[in-house]
């Protein structure tokens, strides 16, 4: 009995056959390495910050990220040649994570955006020197009051916030998780470490701080109203389910499995608490696609937040919801298709009708940015409302050319500058094809692809998505979705006709010569853009291969 | 062998590429690499001949497959070749006079700075024609069809600076394309009926389809034959077409991009067969045509566009033939042949005789030629005895036997066409002979040189072109009348060898006709009346039409300025009004269309366009106060979004 005398946790644990034995959960390291290898960098990135001298900083940064999501990316493209995508698809983590083809097309299309986007956030050629020091899009200090004393020393000093790489990459690990989520309680917290990083990052403006400010609290109120509606709706799901996994949520939905928790006994099988904590965890994702009538976000946050930021959230933001919305309605919610799609339906015809009429009057290129957004979630919830395996490769796609459309456009507004930072006006936009003819036809061919004009990938994703929802039989949908994209060429042509028709102001913007990292950024923009547009099939492909959910 | 069907079009279309991407340093070779490009293309198909004859009969037809173009299940677009006895007899005639004219070309246009341009575009032309003749599938035909007609546009409107060339480009091209609609059409109901547009299939399966749907395709088939071959009712291009230069008018306009028409007819010669109606149809055009430009060639001044108007009358000889069906095809493509050679060698002449007059076309102002242009005279007239049928030369065999085919079609139908073969016989003997006096004979009106009275004449004033012999124009004492250089003669006199003895080689044995039966089938015309009846009436009437001619200017002094006429000769100089025809019907109809389609479109469309705009406007603005920056409301928007979507969701399940 003298072992029994150390009496300690470890020994209790330890000890075979004890009452609440404990065996440690089995994690495939393998299988969750890019997301691990993500959050592993955003740790170092912390560290980094700690410990280097602030001039080696942004090298350092800059230089951890992109290795980070490479080396995360080429995990992805390792897990997807290995047939995890496919045959080898599997519940991961004790059935926390999925890993399968969605997952997967998803985590990649993240991951290459937000590498994309970690260019744009490292662009420090924009603007002119201050005080010898080469500035960014950032806050040289974040926390000193706009206006105040500190700010000038913060500036003066040469400060720069380089903790921005460190938040995007913890941002990147909840999108990564967000989509391949296999149980709500998941689902929630990937949700809260993406947005939280979010809510900093559209705070931290170096120009017009205030409304960069205002924009990132009213962001994280609204966002926060969201998470308690998508909290309140998992505890209603659980008293319904007995279980957060979406496996067993799923047999209890389509009554497969009915055993009966003695604790619950009271609501289990109540299906008005599945109703409404469905419809909750909905509205939890709708809020972040911005879906009417939950967008109202949009356009404040977009056009507050520092615009490559703005790039990455309009993309990364939207591939990882719309990824988390696939799961649920396909993998927890199948049984319950005819309850939610009517609802849907609603929601996706607002959504396209809303973003683009709304943007019709808008006089401000990030704000009409927002409600192009808007409308385009409605156009990609027409395909998730499909129910159909084309449903899920369409939205995959979609998802994958509209993020490249999006950052690139974000990173082509970013270069258009007067004396106030960015030029964001229309009117300012007036006749810059004459003076920057090629800046304006990049412009013009994201403005293109938005709109869903041929041999751009926005037609074909476009073109995916309404002939899944026609073939899922909401052809009335697919109607609205037509004369919604009638009315938001409008709109998109307008821009192209303003820079390419008008006469330039003499007082106009100039067009900053970007480095070559933004000019990679656009780069690698319009070649997708153009690729996924003149030769889609191998994507649609890629995409329909990955189309499948594990179970 | 076969594989050298690609070749006979990849020379001169390597010529085209050469010479138009070449630029200015190709300048002084270029005519002669044209030249030699479409030379080599005619001893390639004489190559192919001779392996041709080395077959059984049965087993003539070569094929080549280049490759798919569009391989798709159910539509299969093939570059692929397929050259029988019938592309062989286009073959030869294209390459062959294609080779002469380049040759005549050298000459003709020496003083041009565009010349070497001018052989790019004509070897440009010899590519596209040969495409058109040995492709395997009507896609691949279509292709060169359009490409004979980009030529045709690019050469006629080759002297651009000149605003009637230009004009006379597009309207070429413009009624040009309501043809090729036709073609279009044609296709495409070719692959709804039988799901394939290669000759093989369609061709074997046209029995089977139903006699509608023939019609059908007969009908447009039709439409584009009228269209490229300048017929009844799309006639009206091919005279303005003269505004090219002559050797273009002689190669494309009078001996083969016109007759594609024909080739497309005879080609398709299974659909017509099973489609009687179309088949009257085809004949019907035919027998209006030959006559319409028979009567518009009596009233011409201009010499390119009295033979322009017998070019037509010509072609429709051909298409009437083609109508008739197997009794008729063998013998179209024979009168094809060898109107190729003597109407090339008469636009031939005609150049020559303009190089000699300062490019004079008014034959009212020439006059006593022969004098001064002994061989161009010589050949001329050869080609002229042939046109007109004089017995033992070319044009006799072929058209008279057109002419027996058109009294075997039978029954009333068979007297009408007859009649109307032999009177256009007739027609053709008074105008061709009537430019032979104006040409040749008489005294000479071309002195003094400048006419005062030019500009109030009928034909439109011919300015005096940088092309030709612009060291006589600036010679202000008139024109010289001379010889042209060998260049152009030595081509002259060897189309007047084939004017002359072709058809009767042709003849001998049956031989022409031997050599196309496999593709076109061949039965023999049983005429009403006897052959030599035919015969010694067509003679008669060719004697009756030469000598009208002969007493109408041959023995009196001819009018510099045309005299008013009868209003059948007013109208016929107005080509028969068929422009005024139109104008008023297509061009005013059209405006009135268009103008009332405006019409619509301000009032009722743009009102329902500007007025859904507007009231989108509208609703965007008043959406757009909804977002008044103040986070609580969006919170209530929430909120209230929420509410409805749960409220929403519990009343489709109780639903």
């Amino acid at each position: 009995m003298s072992a029994s005398a150390v009496h300690s946790l470890w020994t209790t644990v330890a000890a075979p056959g004890a009452e609440g034995g404990f065996t440690a959960p089995h994690i495939e390291y393998a299988q969750l390495s890019p997301t691990l290898v993500v959050v592993g960098a955003a740790v170092v990135g912390v560290l980094l910050e700690a410990f280097v001298p602030r001039k080696a900083r942004y090298y350092a940064q800059l230089f951890l990220s992109v290795v980070a999501i490479t080396a995360a990316f080429a995990a992805v493209v390792a897990l997807a040649a290995g047939g995890y995508g496919t045959t080898k698809a599997q519940i991961a983590a004790e059935g926390a994570i999925a890993v399968d083809g969605p997952a997967l097309f998803l985590q990649g299309t993240i991951l290459l955006a937000s590498l994309v986007a970690v260019f744009t956030f490292a662009e420090r050629r924009l603007d002119p020197d201050a005080h010898g020091n080469r500035v960014d899009s950032f806050a040289a200090q974040a926390a000193s009051v706009p206006g105040s004393e500190s700010e000038k020393a913060a500036v003066k000093a040469g400060f720069t916030t380089t903790e921005v790489f460190p938040l995007m990459l913890f941002a990147v690990a909840g999108m990564l998780v967000f989509p391949a989520a296999n149980d709500l309680l998941t689902l929630f917290v990937a949700l809260e470490v993406f947005s939280l990083p979010l809510y900093l990052l559209c705070a931290v403006a170096r120009r017009k701080r205030l409304m960069s400010q205002e924009a990132a609290v009213k962001y994280f109120l609204l966002g926060a109203f969201s998470s308690a509606f998508l909290l309140f709706g998992i505890a209603l799901v659980y008293g319904y389910a007995g279980s957060v996994s979406y496996a067993r949520i799923a047999s209890v939905v389509d009554g497969t499995v009915k055993q009966i928790d003695p604790a619950l006994a009271d609501t289990m099988g109540n299906d008005a608490l599945l109703l409404i904590g469905g419809a909750m965890i909905l509205m939890g994702l709708l809020f972040k696609v911005g879906a009417v009538p939950f967008h109202m976000w949009t356009p404040d946050v977009y056009q507050g937040a520092p615009t490559p930021v703005t790039g990455f959230m309009a993309a990364a933001t939207k591939v990882a919801a719309f990824g988390a919305m696939l799961r649920l309605l396909y993998v927890v919610l199948p049984g319950l298709r005819w309850d939610w799609r009517p609802v849907m339906w609603a929601i996706a015809i607002v959504t396209m009708l809303g973003g683009a009429i709304v943007a019709i009057t808008q006089t401000d290129i990030k704000r009409l940015l927002a409600y192009s957004s808007i409308a385009h979630a409605g156009f990609i919830l027409a395909g998730v409302i499909a129910t159909r395996p084309e449903g899920i490769s369409s939205v995959l796609f979609y998802l994958l050319a509209y993020s490249f459309v999006t950052i690139g456009a974000f990173a082509v507004v970013t270069l258009v500058r007067d004396a106030g930072g960015e030029a964001t006006h229309l009117s300012k936009w007036a006749g810059l094809g004459r003076r920057s003819p090629l800046v304006a036809a990049v412009f013009a061919v994201f403005l293109l692809a938005f709109a869903g004009i041929p041999l751009t990938s926005g037609f074909a994703g476009k073109f995916a998505v309404f002939k899944a929802a026609a073939e899922g039989g909401a052809g009335a949908l697919v109607v609205v979705g037509v004369i919604s994209s009638a009315i938001a060429a409008f709109f998109y042509i307008r821009v192209i006709v303003l820079m390419f028709f008008s006469e330039p102001k003499a007082d106009g913007p100039t067009v900053a010569v970007p480095s070559p990292l933004t000019t990679a950024a656009i780069g690698v923009g319009v070649a997708v853009t153009l690729v996924l547009g003149v030769a889609p099939q191998y994507f649609l492909d890629l995409a329909g291969q990955a189309g499948v959910f594990v179970r | 062998m076969e594989n050298l069907i690609a070749l006979l079009v990849a020379a001169p279309l390597l010529g085209a590429a050469v010479l138009l991407c070449g630029g200015r340093r190709l300048d002084r070779v270029g005519h002669w690499i044209g030249t030699a490009l479409a030379a080599a293309s005619f001893v390639l198909g004489l190559v192919l001949f001779g392996a041709m004859l080395g077959y059984d009969v049965e087993a003539r037809t070569m094929r080549q497959h280049l490759y798919t173009w569009v391989p798709v299940e159910g539509f299969q677009g093939d570059i692929a070749f397929q050259l029988d006895q019938l592309s062989m007899t286009f073959v030869l005639l294209i390459t062959g006079v294609g080779t002469l004219i380049h040759l005549y070309s050298i000459g003709y246009m020496e003083h041009d700075e565009r010349r070497r341009r001018f052989f790019g575009y004509l070897n440009l032309f010899l590519a596209a024609m040969l495409l058109l003749v040995v492709a395997d599938n009507y896609l691949l035909l279509y292709f060169g069809w359009e490409g004979v007609g980009l030529a045709s546009y690019l050469l006629i409107g080759f002297w651009q600076h000149k605003p009637s060339a230009a004009t006379a480009a597009k309207k070429a091209f413009i009624v040009n394309r309501v043809g090729d609609i036709g073609l279009s059409i044609a296709i495409m109901l070719m692959f709804t009926t039988f799901g394939t547009f290669a000759f093989g299939p369609v061709l074997g399966a046209a029995g089977d389809a139903t006699e509608g749907k023939m019609t059908a395709i007969g009908l447009m088939l039709l439409l584009a034959a009228c269209g490229k071959s300048a017929q009844v009712p799309l006639q009206s291009w091919l005279g303005d077409a003269m505004e090219g230069p002559t050797p273009v008018s002689a190669l494309i306009h009078a001996a083969t991009m016109v007759t594609a028409g024909v080739y497309l007819i005879t080609r398709s010669g299974a659909i017509f067969n099973a489609a009687p109606d179309a088949q009257t149809a085809v004949v019907v055009v035919g027998a209006v045509t030959l006559l319409f430009g028979a009567i518009v060639g009596c009233a011409k001044d201009d010499i390119k566009k009295a033979l322009a108007g017998s070019t037509m009358s010509q072609i429709g000889y051909m298409i009437l033939a083609a109508g008739l069906g197997p009794i008729g095809y063998a013998f179209a493509i024979m009168h094809l042949v060898t109107h190729g050679f003597f109407k090339a060698g008469l636009f031939l002449g005609a150049g020559s005789v303009m190089h000699g007059m300062n490019d004079e076309v008014d034959m009212r102002k020439y006059g006593g030629l022969r004098k001064y242009m002994p061989v161009t005279f010589v050949t001329f007239g050869l080609g002229y005895l042939a046109i007109i049928g004089f017995p033992g030369l070319s044009g006799f065999f072929s058209k008279d036997k057109i002419i027996e085919a058109a009294f075997a079609s039978g029954g009333t139908q068979g007297w009408i066409l007859g009649t109307v073969t032999l009177l256009g016989a007739g027609i053709t003997a008074y105008y061709m002979t009537r430019v032979m006096i104006l040409t040749f004979f008489g005294e000479k009106r071309w002195q003094p040189a400048p006419d005062p009275d030019k500009a109030a004449s009928v034909e439109p004033g011919i300015e005096v072109t940088p092309g030709a012999v612009s060291d006589h124009a600036a010679d202000a004492s008139g024109p010289h009348p001379h010889e042209s250089p060998k260049s152009m003669t030595i081509p002259m006199i060897v189309l007047a060898f084939g004017s002359v003895f072709a058809g009767g080689f042709f003849s001998i044995g049956d031989r022409f006709v031997n050599w196309l039966e496999p593709v076109t089938q061949f039965e023999h015309p049983h005429p009403p009346i006897s052959v030599p009846v035919i015969t010694g009436m067509t003679v008669v009437v060719l004697l009756a039409g030469v000598a009208i001619a002969y007493l109408q200017y041959g023995r009196g002094p001819v009018p510099v300025v045309a005299p008013r006429g009868s209003l059948l000769t007013r109208a016929a100089r107005r080509d028969l009004l068929q422009d005024d025809f139109n104008h008023v019907v297509l061009v005013r109809g059209g405006e009135h269309l268009t103008r009332s389609l405006v019409y619509v479109d301000h009032t009722l469309v743009d009102g329902v366009v500007n007025g859904t705009a507007a009231s989108v406007g509208g609703l965007s603005g008043r959406l757009r106060k909804l977002q008044n920056g103040y986070a609580r409301s969006y919170a209530v928007s929430m909120f209230g979004g929420t509410a409805i979507l749960i409220a929403a969701t519990l009343l489709m399940r109780a639903v």
